[in-house]
């Protein structure tokens, strides 16, 4: 989710302008608000009110085809979500399990294939290109094939000599989905430590190599600071990514094998569309929304800048 | 005047902002001179022979009189009823519109379709399962109708010493399981049967609600819908849970299949269990070989699922346009067309004077599928006809998967009944 900020608005000037500095200066404030109103607008619609919307609906029994008059029923469909819902849990469980395995396991595996093609070696961009054609093809198309070769006769068992049937047993389905969600989206975070490693001052390599320092030493002292700021972004922006894993579960194993791979939002998405229990689902999202937005601002407190 | 073309350009970057807030699927509705056109959706997208008698259907009736212009939209099955949820939360339905029967209720209730004004003399000819009555009113009408059977081979029975059911004697409890051993015990196949646990949606309580059945328990209790309690969790329920998930604990099933179920016809199992519409395929490989059975009777009689995809007419029909929808219902329902759908998709046609007119010799007196409509007519049993039942076929679905892959029965029943229970509740489908 990315935030706006409306432009800071020009602070007010003590001694009275000139005529013609503050009639183009007004004509430069609105012409700012007349580029960024789509924007805000679009973000309003599709953003804000619904999210608006979400909160208030979470305290009522409003439902998908009789939208006119929901009732309010207080806090019934939280503590629905926290007694009466096993599946919430599993999705609880199962996300947890997700976001503490993806992050480093992305985040890391990102930073040493930037290593790797952080060279100047003949025929780089093709690795480049390669680790990071995944991204760009579509989720749902990647699910696809990859559910395809994790069939007991698929690829994988075919490459490994297994006969395992991995989205159909409790306890692979998940590692099976975790390690292809790391590989579709690990060229990603290669893109972003790279341009973290190549905004590091390269005079401070040489100095250090005339100081003595050998390799690992750089990469101690010179290249894991200067990737700080990197580091913070990817922490985040994995993490929340991770949280709202939807697609391939609805793709590959629709929450299964006994709820072994369902997640919140695959929960959300179940409760509030499918079976039109839109207060619920709701109410849902509610509880969603305050875990992701906890868990960000612990990380924000923990990556702080330590002045 | 320069400077005000920053703004003039910005504003102009809103219009499709605008736009994009505002839009409406309705065709136009030409006034006064020209047909009046009413728009059509069909769920048949990417089914050719569907497809192809829906065409057919609508140019006809097109040619056939100067008042009404009917328009078609496609859309493929699996996109089908969310487009219609959305549509209808945004007011955008169309006139005519086509309908899975045990949803028919539910869209009904919500006020999605309308009483559709045909009456039951229209209809008296019609397979039972094939009109779509609710609260007394008819409001959809369904061309063919579809139910469940199993399919075999005659020379893998007779080599096991295996009885060959027919539709006055389906295998016993017993008697299947004494198959599902001798036929494992052979050697010759992967597994002994394809269930179809592979696919999802509908599919699930379409084919496996008629077992839960025949052990004698229910989705939700008929008497007046307004539980699950005790149909779906007691003894016979439990009984058929935990036959189910032994169906795969024992090697007899395996929970996944190839993607389109090829597994009958390479003769990796011995029964395959399928809507009708497998036939034609099953015929091609083994041809006289081909058993077509009901299902076995595990105690509560054998059952079948029935009941497919109808028409009706929506609340976003004009009185003018309704008029013009229901002069195309009764066109479509004419034997001709009955029958054209009938040889398209080797399903049951709707009515027995349209059987008479099938030319792919599929069905009438002594033909191979006459059998499906003895099924149809002795075990076809309908889905529960209630508002409720989109939420109890998707938590029977995810339930019984669940039990599939070993969840335990008691429990997860139970946690069905709860789920199914709060949403009648919640819904007030019975107040």
């Amino acid at each position: 989710m990315s935030t706006t900020q409306a432009a800071p608005a020009a602070p007010e000037e003590a001694a009275p302008l000139p005529m013609r500095r503050s009639r183009l200066h007004n004509n430069e404030r609105r012409a700012g608000i007349g580029f960024t109103a789509p924007a805000v607008l679009l973000i309003v619609v599709f953003l804000v009110i619904p999210v608006l919307l979400s909160f208030a609906l979470g305290f009522t029994n409003a439902r998908m085809g009789s939208m006119e008059n929901p009732g309010f029923t207080g806090l019934t469909n939280f503590v629905r979500a926290l007694t009466k819902d096993p599946t919430f849990w599993d999705a609880l469980r199962n996300i947890a399990i997700f976001v503490l395995v993806v992050v480093p396991l992305q985040g890391g595996l990102g930073l040493v294939l930037a290593l790797l093609v952080n060279q100047k070696i003949r025929g780089i961009t093709t690795f480049r290109v390669v680790f990071f054609m995944p991204v760009v093809t579509s989720m749902v198309v990647v699910s696809m094939l990859w559910k395809f070769m994790y069939q007991k006769d698929g690829l994988i068992n075919a490459i490994t000599g297994l006969n395992v049937d991995w989205l159909n047993e409790t306890h692979t389905a998940l590692p099976a989905v975790i390690v292809m969600s790391v590989w579709q989206g690990v060229g990603f975070q290669m893109i972003l430590w790279l341009s973290g490693l190549q905004s590091i001052n390269h005079d401070l390599y040489e100095a250090a190599s005339l100081d003595g320092a050998g390799r690992w030493q750089q990469f101690r002292n010179v290249t894991m600071p200067g990737l700080r700021p990197t580091f913070v972004f990817i922490f985040i922006t994995i993490t929340i990514s991770a949280f709202s894993l939807f697609t391939q579960i609805d793709v590959m194993t629709n929450g299964g094998p006994s709820n072994a791979t369902t997640t919140l939002v695959y929960h959300i998405i179940q409760m509030g569309s499918s079976r039109g229990d839109v207060g619920y689902g709701s109410a849902l999202s509610l509880i969603f929304f305050v875990i992701v937005l906890a868990v960000t601002l612990l990380q924000r407190f923990l990556t702080r800048e330590e002045d | 005047m320069f400077h005000k073309k920053p703004v003039a350009l910005a504003s102009l970057a809103l219009v499709p902002a605008l736009a994009l807030v505002g839009c409406s699927s309705q065709g136009s509705h030409s006034s006064g001179d020209g047909p009046l056109e009413i728009t059509l959706w069909t769920h048949s997208a990417g089914n050719e022979g569907e497809m192809e008698v829906v065409t057919q259907i609508i140019d006809d009736f097109n040619a056939s009189q100067d008042d009404y212009k009917v328009v078609r939209q496609d859309f493929p099955q699996d996109a089908y009823n969310d487009s219609v949820q959305g549509a209808a939360a945004s007011g955008d339905l169309p006139c005519i519109m086509d309908v899975d029967a045990p949803v028919m209720p539910n869209w009904a209730n919500n006020g999605w379709l309308v009483p559709s004004g045909l009456t039951e003399e229209d209809t008296a000819d019609f397979l039972p399962s094939t009109v779509g009555t609710y609260d007394g009113e008819i409001y959809s009408i369904g061309f063919w109708d579809v139910n469940t059977v199993l399919f075999t081979r005659a020379s893998v029975l007779e080599a096991n010493d295996i009885r060959v059911p027919t539709v006055d004697e389906p295998w016993t409890a017993d008697e299947f399981a004494d198959a599902e051993k001798k036929i494992q015990a052979s050697g010759e196949f992967d597994y002994v049967i394809d269930w179809g646990t592979g696919s999802s949606g509908e599919w699930w309580p379409y084919a496996y609600s008629p077992l839960l059945q025949s052990f004698g328990g229910d989705l939700v209790d008929r008497s007046d819908y307004s539980t699950a309690d005790g149909v779906l969790n007691g003894p016979e329920a439990q009984k058929f849970g935990a036959w189910f998930q032994d169906q795969f604990a024992q090697g007899y099933a395996s929970k996944s299949g190839a993607q389109d179920r090829t597994e009958f016809k390479d003769g990796k199992v011995a029964m395959h269990y399928d809507g009708i519409w497998e036939y034609a395929e099953g015929y091609e490989a083994y041809g006289d070989d081909l058993v077509v059975a009901p299902l076995p009777d595990f105690g509560n009689g054998s059952k079948a699922g029935v009941g497919s995809w109808q028409t009706g007419l929506s609340q976003a029909c004009t009185a003018e346009q309704k008029e013009g929808g229901l002069a195309y219902l009764k066109f479509a329902m004419k034997d001709e067309y009955i029958a054209q759908f009938s040889d398209v998709t080797s399903l049951i046609p709707a009515t027995e004077s349209a059987a008479e007119l099938t030319t792919k010799g599929y069905y009438g007196e002594g033909k191979p599928l006459q059998i499906a409509q003895e099924v149809s007519d002795k075990y076809g049993e309908v889905r529960p006809v209630t508002p409720g039942y989109p939420v109890i076929s998707s938590v029977f679905e995810k339930g019984l998967q669940d039990i599939m892959n070993g969840s335990d029965v008691k429990s997860t029943e139970d946690q069905m009944v709860v789920e199914i229970d709060a949403d009648i509740e919640s819904a007030g489908y019975n107040n």
